[in-house]
């Protein structure tokens, strides 16, 4: 098999140690600057490294979650004149008083964030520009405070960091600390999370991702961030006033970010520095450096939508092989699948839901049973997939209920339904493209996880535990559905038939007690459908109750141990196959034979 | 007060809800908000300050000119940062498309325009106090907006097509209509509704790049907190803002006032995010 070989070749070296090296060498480059004797590039070096503390935790929100958030300059601002008023007027030392800005940015964080769960893309980037014009103009009118237009002192610190060399160490050594923090959170749970409420929202909330709490956590970290960078920004400037707090540095950030590359952490970072000495290698520029900024922005956007980061993805411009199949190995299932003793149906009574005049659903009555694959058929319009999505919470139900034994499901509530053991597949397949494909299937373990954001940043012990057990566990189910060489794979680069097998791949990462399959033979071959009819069958033997809603009436009478036929929103039949097969309505109905 | 209070906040009150109605007439023809309505706006302030104000330019000519050189950048904004993206998977992209533009136009006409308020000229020299032209003027193109847009979108056939574009994008394009040249004559007419914002306002606002970033705020929220697409939601929260923001300008001081404004805006939109008259959203599964 061509397969074995490519994963051999691929994986041999760890690739965490490649990944490294490109940070090393910055880090080395930047040691060595105050060497070279030119002060001035120890104050451009200096600076780049602050933006770089705000950029690295903004690009968690914008390059990561794709929260459309463009005035964080405002968080800045409220940093520098929390430091430096607390050191001028109230003689808080230095330091507690960079901690003071932290709290204040990522009090500020929540704020700004708070509408981008409710808001969507422009409607969010609006309220976040509000919110930086609104800082700007409360920090030259509280002139008690701020010292208005005249502006304050920046807190000054101590030795040894009262050099211009001493302060650049110390934000050489931060810029590192964040750098290291956010790989550590993208490579997490947390990471793969974001980027699955970026691309695929509505399969995150099937994998249980609380979008709210996380969003909020990751406001939080980025607002204090953006606070520390605000102090230092004070500290760098010795006096600062809201003029130096222009929009441009907003748009700085912004496209970094953008440039860089969504969901990378090294093109930012590489974006951050050259967009920081860009305009100080020729003076005439500098008027003109938010408009090349801007010209830019436009270029990526529409030429290289991946920034700096899809330039430098050498890897995913190697051809795959061609020809591949799907082979999934089911002697693996138990190594995944396995159930203590609860044998609870799943129960649906009553179900009735309907948009606007449309009845969708009629009061429909389903059983689910562990250990049986139950199809779902029924005509284009007869309610399959809604009653899937009544089950999974993303459909609300006007009357009736869902249970599992005897806990009844609240209606709607999605990301829930992942820990009440519910999992499922989309009829198109939601996968986040521009991720590896056991990043998509760890998305599915998202429930699995217990280690803490804060546990996370600086790789504690538990995170460490659960992120191997999780990878071991996501590769295993790969090898399950027979796609293992393609692990390392991006996601967007697999054939429609393969995405189908990531997805139950994924969808059995958290031991589901039921999984809901919507169309998943849509698109494959006869022979792939074969494959996945057998491995449907092995997954129910392991005790899981399997929703089957197909049109390919074979593949249902050849699998499935129960059938219930949907017509207009009501049962029109139900029963065994062969029952089903002999019914004179569903045979007029739906077979037309 | 009470009358100052009402002149100026029905003057801008009908800026606003003119740049709204920019914002409504782009996203009509193309399902995108354009960061560039604001900008357009502040053009047809800094246009008719260059043609009228220092080339001498009669009036009328003037506006026509003004008019004609913001449908131009209208035109120009839908090539280079809309149809690209709307040809493209990723349509959410517009954000960030128009987005450069509209930082484009303004640091542009920074630099070459310049950096400070810059005067424009008198227009008609009628009125003097609360009843100064520059009061008055914007209010006027605001019905004048409405009353056009009305006509032709119930008398015309371009505009009854322009309801088909915005109604169902695919069915209009399987009955024939062209949509693409449709959509840049929206982004034309767009850009002549806000250059006559900007342009009628002149006196009120000065001809000032800073403007563009301010009225594309301003000019938004009537458009959120009336529902995109329905110009009347613009019109009634367009002069609402207006006289609200006055009101507190005078009373509380201009910094209060764009904190109240702000808060305001966001509690409602929190609280209803597609906005008082809006419909709710699509199915997502």
């Amino acid at each position: 098999m061509p397969y074995i070989a490519l994963a051999r070749t691929r994986l041999a070296v760890p690739r965490s140690m490649f990944a490294a090296l490109p940070y090393f060498a910055l880090l080395l480059v930047a040691l060595a600057l105050p060497l070279a004797g030119q002060e001035y590039w120890t104050v451009i070096a200096t600076r780049a490294a602050i933006y770089w503390v705000l950029v690295s935790g903004l690009n968690l929100v914008v390059g990561f979650a794709g929260q459309l958030a463009i005035g964080y300059v405002a968080l800045l601002t409220l940093g520098a004149y929390t430091a430096s008023v607390l050191v001028e007027r109230a003689g808080v030392h230095p330091f507690l008083a960079l901690a003071a800005a932290a709290v204040v940015g990522a009090m500020a964080g929540v704020v700004v964030g708070l509408p981008a769960l409710r808001l969507r893309t422009f409607y969010f980037a609006m309220t976040t520009l509000g919110f930086a014009t609104i800082v700007t103009q409360v920090a030259l009118a509280w002139t008690g405070v701020t010292g208005g237009g005249i502006g304050v002192p920046g807190p000054s610190l101590a030795a040894p960091f009262d050099t211009a060399q001493g302060f650049y160490l110390l934000c050489i050594a931060l810029a590192a600390a964040c750098t290291w923090m956010t790989l550590n959170a993208a490579n997490s749970r947390f990471g793969r999370s974001l980027v699955a409420i970026r691309d695929a929202e509505v399969a995150a909330e099937a994998c249980g991702v609380a979008k709210a709490r996380l969003l909020m956590l990751v406001f939080l970290f980025s607002g204090a961030l953006a606070g520390i960078a605000g102090g230092l920004f004070a500290t760098l400037q010795s006096y600062i006033t809201p003029d130096a707090f222009t929009f441009d540095l907003s748009v700085l950030f912004f496209i970094a970010i953008l440039i860089g590359g969504r969901g990378s952490v090294l093109g930012p970072l590489l974006a951050t520095l050259l967009l920081t000495a860009l305009p100080e290698f020729a003076a005439p520029l500098v008027a003109w450096s938010t408009f090349l900024y801007a010209a830019l922005l436009l270029v990526i956007v529409l030429l290289v939508p991946g920034g700096i980061a899809d330039v430098l993805d050498f890897r995913s411009r190697r051809a795959l092989p061609s020809g591949r199949a799907v082979v999934p190995r089911i002697q693996l299932l138990p190594a995944l699948l396995s159930y203590g003793v609860s044998r609870d149906d799943l129960t649906l009574r009553g179900i009735a839901l309907s948009f606007g005049a449309v009845r969708a659903i009629d009061g429909l009555d389903l059983d689910l049973r562990p250990g049986e694959v139950h199809g779902l058929i029924g005509p284009n319009g007869s309610g399959k997939t809604t009653t899937l999505n009544a089950i999974c919470g993303f459909a609300v139900p006007q009357s009736g209920t869902v249970r599992i034994g005897g806990t009844t499901l609240p209606l709607g509530a999605a990301p829930r339904r992942a820990a009440a053991g519910i999992g499922r597949t989309f009829q198109t397949p939601r996968i986040v493209g521009e991720a590896s494909v056991i990043d998509n299937v760890m998305i599915g373990g998202t429930i699995l996880g217990r280690a803490t954001l804060i546990e996370t940043l600086l790789t504690l012990p538990r995170h460490r535990r659960e992120e191997a057990a999780l990878r071991d566990r996501a590769m295993t189910a790969l090898r399950l559905v027979g796609l293992e060489a393609l692990a390392a794979i991006r996601a967007d680069r697999l054939q429609h038939s393969e995405l189908r097998f990531v997805e139950i791949a994924r969808a059995l990462m958290p031991t589901p007690r039921f999984l809901l399959l919507d169309e998943p033979a849509a698109g494959l071959s006869a022979i792939e459908i074969e494959r996945l009819g057998q491995l449907v069958v092995a997954i129910s033997r392991q005790g899981t109750g399997v929703l089957l809603v197909e049109h390919h009436a074979d593949l249902i009478f050849a699998v499935c141990d129960r059938v219930t036929v949907l017509n207009l929103g009501q049962t029109l039949a139900s029963g065994t196959p062969a029952e089903i097969q002999a019914h004179r309505d569903v045979v007029e109905a739906y077979l037309g034979r | 007060m009470l009358a100052s209070i009402i002149a100026s906040g029905l003057a801008l009150g009908a800026v606003y809800a003119l740049i709204g109605i920019t914002y409504n007439v782009m996203f009509a023809a193309s399902r995108v908000m354009s960061f560039t309505a604001g900008q357009l706006g502040m053009l047809g302030g800094v246009f008719g300050a260059l043609f009228v104000g220092r080339l001498g330019v009669p009036g009328p000519v003037g506006l026509v000119l003004t008019l004609a050189a913001c449908a131009a950048v209208g035109v120009l904004t839908e090539i280079i940062a809309v149809r690209p993206v709307l040809a493209s998977l990723e349509k959410h992209l517009y954000v960030l498309s128009t987005l450069a533009a509209a930082l484009l136009i303004q640091q542009l006409t920074a630099i070459e325009w310049s950096t400070e308020p810059q005067p424009f000229p008198r227009l008609l020299g009628l009125g003097s106090g609360i009843l100064d032209e520059k009061f008055w003027l914007p209010v006027l193109a605001c019905a004048a907006v409405i009353g056009g847009l009305e006509w032709m979108y119930r008398r015309t056939l371009v505009g009854r097509a322009f309801i088909a574009i915005a109604e169902d994008n695919f069915a209009a394009r399987a009955l024939g209509l062209p949509e693409r040249r449709l959509r840049m004559a929206s982004f034309a007419l767009a850009g002549a509704v806000a250059g006559l914002a900007g342009f009628s306002s002149g006196q009120l606002l000065l001809a000032f790049f800073a403007n563009g970033a301010m009225l594309n705020f301003y000019g938004f929220v009537p458009v959120a907190l009336g529902g995109l697409g329905n110009n009347r939601g613009a019109v009634l929260g367009g002069l609402a803002l207006g006289l609200f923001q006055q009101a507190a300008n005078f009373t509380v001081g201009g910094v209060f006032a764009s904190v109240l404004v702000f808060t305001v805006f966001i509690v409602v939109l929190l609280a209803a995010p597609q906005g008082l008259f809006g419909a709710p959203a699509v199915r997502r599964v």
